[in-house]
C-alpha cells in the first residue's frame, strides 16, 4: 500500500510537470510561460518531499526551502522585467 | 494489517491527495482559455496540493520517527505565503503588457481605471 501510494503520487507529479512543460512550449504569451515555470517550481517542492518520505531521510528537507525561495524570486524578477522593462528600479534623487 | 501500519498510512494518504490536486491544477493549466483564468488553476489548487503533500510528509516523520521537522513547517508557511503573491504579480504584468482576455470573458473592470490613469500621465 505504501509503495502504491508513493509511486502513484510520483507518476501524477511527473504527468503534471509534463502538462506544465506543454504550456511552456505552447503558451501564446510570455506570462503564460512564466506561470507554467512557477507551477513547475512549486510541483518540484512536492516531489522533493515525496522523495524524502520514500527514502526515509531528513537530508532533503533544506532543498524544499531553497527551491521554493529560488522559484519565488525568479517569478518576481520575470514579472517585473515584463511589466516595466527593468528588474530593480532606481529612483534618481536630483 | 495491524493498527500501527494503518496509522503509518495517514501521511502517504495526505501526500496522494495533494498530488491529485496538483494533477487537477495541471489539467486546468492546459484546458483553460487565457492567462487570467489559468492563474486560478496555477495558484489556488497547486498551493493546496503542495500544502497537503508537505503536511503529509510532516505527519509521516512525526508518526514513524517522532521527528518534528521545523524545516517542513517553514516550507509550508513559505509556499502558503509566496504562491499567491507570485500569481498576483504575473497577472498584473500580463494585464499591463496588454495580453488580451479570452473571447468568452464578459466584463473588464480594470480597463476604465487604467485609461484614466494613462490620461493623467
Amino acid at each position: 500500500m505504501f509503495e502504491f501510494l508513493m509511486s502513484g503520487s510520483l507518476i501524477l507529479l511527473v504527468l503534471s510537470i509534463f502538462a506544465c512543460l506543454y504550456r511552456v512550449w505552447k503558451g501564446p504569451s510570455m506570462p503564460d510561460r512564466i506561470q507554467a515555470l512557477d507551477t513547475i517550481g512549486i510541483t518540484l517542492v512536492g516531489g522533493v518531499a515525496i522523495f524524502s518520505v520514500l527514502l526515509g531521510t531528513h537530508a532533503f528537507l533544506e532543498v524544499i526551502l531553497i527551491v521554493g525561495i529560488l522559484s519565488f524570486i525568479g517569478t518576481i524578477a520575470f514579472a517585473r522585467s515584463l511589466e516595466r522593462g527593468v528588474v530593480i528600479e532606481r529612483k534618481r534623487v536630483d | 494489517m495491524s493498527a500501527r501500519e494503518l496509522i503509518e498510512l495517514i501521511g502517504p494518504l495526505f501526500i496522494f491527495i495533494g498530488t491529485i490536486f496538483t494533477f487537477l491544477s495541471a489539467i486546468g493549466l492546459i484546458r483553460l482559455p487565457d492567462v487570467y483564468t489559468r492563474s486560478h488553476a496555477a495558484s489556488k489548487s497547486t498551493t493546496l496540493g503542495v500544502l497537503c503533500t508537505l503536511f503529509g510528509a510532516f505527519l509521516f516523520f512525526v508518526i514513524t520517527e517522532e521527528f518534528v521537522s521545523i524545516r517542513l513547517l517553514l516550507g509550508i508557511f513559505f509556499v502558503f505565503l509566496t504562491a499567491p503573491i507570485a500569481a498576483h504579480m504575473i497577472c498584473r504584468a500580463a494585464y499591463r503588457s496588454n495580453v488580451v482576455l479570452a473571447e468568452q470573458s464578459v466584463q473588464d473592470d480594470l480597463k476604465p481605471f487604467l485609461k484614466e490613469e494613462g490620461m493623467k500621465d
